[in-house]
């Protein structure tokens, strides 16, 4: 049962796993680009598991409540910064594939690859 | 208070100041006049914080007047302020040559994007280097990447496109293990702040977390810094990138990411953790004897320059983590060397590189066969660049290989001959590919009717400045010796 208990860190090895296998096997980048997003936003689990604290609430005091237990609000600020990188690294990589499909016509690998062996 | 008490700070928020303010300069050369201005400025403050660190202060700010370990802390010693002079002097160089070389190569209506970019790219490099916070340095390490990759992109060569977005795809997994990492030692100690880290991991009672993310932070970092069998984005980035863009990335950019890791490993892990000292002998040595032997002999069969150069980077990276597998007080003084004197020769090579592009359009080693008749000064100072790459007496490669295989025979024994002896062929091959460009440019004629004009002066002189100061380090060796004494002293008076 303790191995079931981790269930949102399993959750988050296996998208870490799913987004890594997509960006390596896949040939057309915008898939490659997805992967590399579910990787990122794995990562973001992580970070919003490990600030829970079982029966904790939201970290606010309160008069007349002593002995509250609180949740970590840290990882939660930190990973909104991260969030913002993995929004920016996408679209800058979309940014780069439309730029890839107008120099090249394509955007499998593959086909790139193969371009680039020519000129 | 004193002015001088924020330089620390102003290393990067002058930065931060700066870009988008460049971005509302429309004008091309004034765009590049506010850059270069800017990008000199934070030189002189990192030559400033270098002669604090010479006297012995040892800068320590909190960002906000937060204390350590509830606010950030920033954090200049002998280490940084080796990096901090690579970064801002090779910015600043690449910045002043480039003044011809990027209106050819980049419309002009974009240059102030540019320019912005590179120096969004600079701050988060000179950032990576003064922050003392485990987070605040991947927030930094994703800014200098995503500006690195508009600089990459930015050149008129559509090969830079796929290679950029390897580059990105690389990056991102590199920095996104070093995020698990740090998560996952956040959730064992509950702190950010390195030096914090160092103290509490010692109570962590269950050290499987912690080791898992050390697993994490080396391979990611590894995998930025371009260690073998990392390395597979660097090639193609550095060659297509615009010139002086490679000049800049080339001389400082994957040395950054090793240096976290030295700090990571030396600070935060390698008292604290059982059985860490393994992670050098049987994973970064063996890596860095494959970075010097492989990468230097793909360089020996490479055809165009500037590639031939970017292999040569990797083995280089070789020889700076090859110093630190060593964990001694000389290994790591002769990889702090490596460091600064690899900056400065890869620089100054890379800079003639885009001299000679000036007049090239090609740089296979054919198409600049016989150039040496019409740029004697620019192969001049290439082949000054390139004798201090090898490692020739005199110039300052040969102070950091004379104190990297110093370090390397005080290990004794069997190991020490054959580290030696990888050290003296990888220096072999470096004559050889260097010597196929002598050749080229001096003793082939050329294929085609040379039309070839030496470089315009602006971007003459600033290679020769470069070039010089390999000779001059090589001869007055202090400046750069004494700030790698520092840094190793530092880093080691972490290991009982």
């Amino acid at each position: 049962m303790e191995l079931l208990g981790y269930y949102n860190y399993w959750v988050f090895a296996i998208l870490l796993m799913v987004g890594f296998y997509a960006v390596i096997v896949r040939n057309n980048l915008i898939k490659k680009l997805l992967g590399l997003a579910i990787f990122q936003s794995a990562v973001f689990l992580m970070y919003i598991t490990m600030d829970k604290v079982e029966g904790g609430t939201a970290p606010i005091i309160q008069e007349g409540v002593a002995d509250q237990i609180y949740s970590n609000p840290l990882p939660q600020v930190l990973i909104l910064t991260a969030i913002v990188v993995g929004v920016s690294t996408t679209a800058l990589g979309l940014a780069i594939i439309v730029r890839i499909k107008e120099a090249y016509g394509s955007i499998e690998e593959d086909d790139i690859i193969a371009k680039d062996r020519e000129s | 208070m004193n002015p001088s008490d924020h330089l620390a700070a102003l290393q990067v928020v002058v930065l931060f100041l700066a870009a988008p303010i460049i971005v509302l300069l429309q004008a091309r050369r004034l765009a590049w006049a506010a850059t270069t201005l800017t990008s000199l400025l934070t030189f002189a403050i990192a030559i400033a914080l270098t002669l604090g660190v010479l006297n012995g202060q040892d800068y320590q700010y909190f960002m906000g007047s937060w204390p350590a370990p509830f606010g950030i802390e920033l954090r200049v010693d002998g280490f940084s302020a080796v990096l901090l002079l690579a970064i801002t002097g090779a910015s600043s160089a690449a910045l002043l040559a480039g003044y011809h070389s990027l209106d050819q190569q980049i419309e002009a209506k974009r240059q102030p994007l540019f320019f912005a970019a590179w120096i969004l790219a600079l701050a988060g490099l000179a950032g990576i280097v003064i922050s003392a916070d485990a987070f605040n340095i991947f927030v930094f390490m994703e800014i200098s990447s995503l500006a690195s990759y508009v600089l990459v992109a930015g050149g008129p060569d559509k090969r830079a496109l796929p290679a950029v977005f390897k580059y990105l795809i690389f990056g991102t997994i590199g920095a996104t293990f070093y995020l698990i990492g740090v998560g996952l030692i956040y959730m064992m100690t509950g702190t950010l702040n390195l030096a914090d880290m160092e103290v509490r991991i010692h109570d962590v009672a269950d050290q499987s977390p912690v080791l898992v993310a050390a697993g994490f932070i080396t391979v990611g970092l590894a995998l930025k810094a371009a260690l073998f069998p990392l390395h597979i984005w660097l090639p193609n980035s550095y060659t297509f990138a615009p010139h002086v863009v490679t000049v800049f990335l080339a001389a400082c950019a994957t040395k950054v990411s090793l240096y976290v890791l030295l700090r990571f490993d030396f600070f935060v892990f390698q008292q604290n953790l059982t059985g860490h000292e393994l992670q050098f002998t049987f994973f970064f040595m063996p890596l860095a004897v494959f970075a010097i032997l492989i990468a230097s002999a793909v360089a020996l069969f490479e055809k165009d320059l500037k590639r031939m150069l970017a292999w040569s980077s990797v083995a280089q990276i070789g020889y700076i983590v090859l110093g630190a597998s060593i964990v001694s007080l000389a290994g790591l003084t002769a990889s702090v060397l490596h460091v600064f004197n690899h900056a400065i020769a890869k620089g100054s090579l890379f800079l003639a590189v885009a001299c000679l592009a000036m007049s090239f359009r090609g740089l296979r080693l054919n198409d600049i066969a016989g150039c040496a008749k019409a740029m004697p000064w620019t192969m001049g100072a290439l082949v000054l660049a390139g004798l201090s790459l090898i490692g020739v007496p005199g110039t300052a490669g040969f102070i950091s290989k004379w104190y990297l295989i110093s370090a390397v025979l005080e290990l004794g024994g069997g190991i020490a001959i054959f580290l030696t002896a990888v050290i003296v062929i990888g220096s072999l091959m470096a004559v050889v590919y260097i010597w196929r460009i002598v050749e080229h440019a001096y003793f082939r004629p050329a294929e085609t009717e040379i039309v070839a004009r030496e470089a315009p002066l602006g971007i003459l002189s600033i290679t020769w400045v470069v070039a010089l100061a390999n000779l001059y380090f090589g001869i007055n060796p202090e400046l750069p010796v004494t700030l790698s004494e520092l840094a190793a002293d530092a880093l080691m008076g972490h290991i009982k």
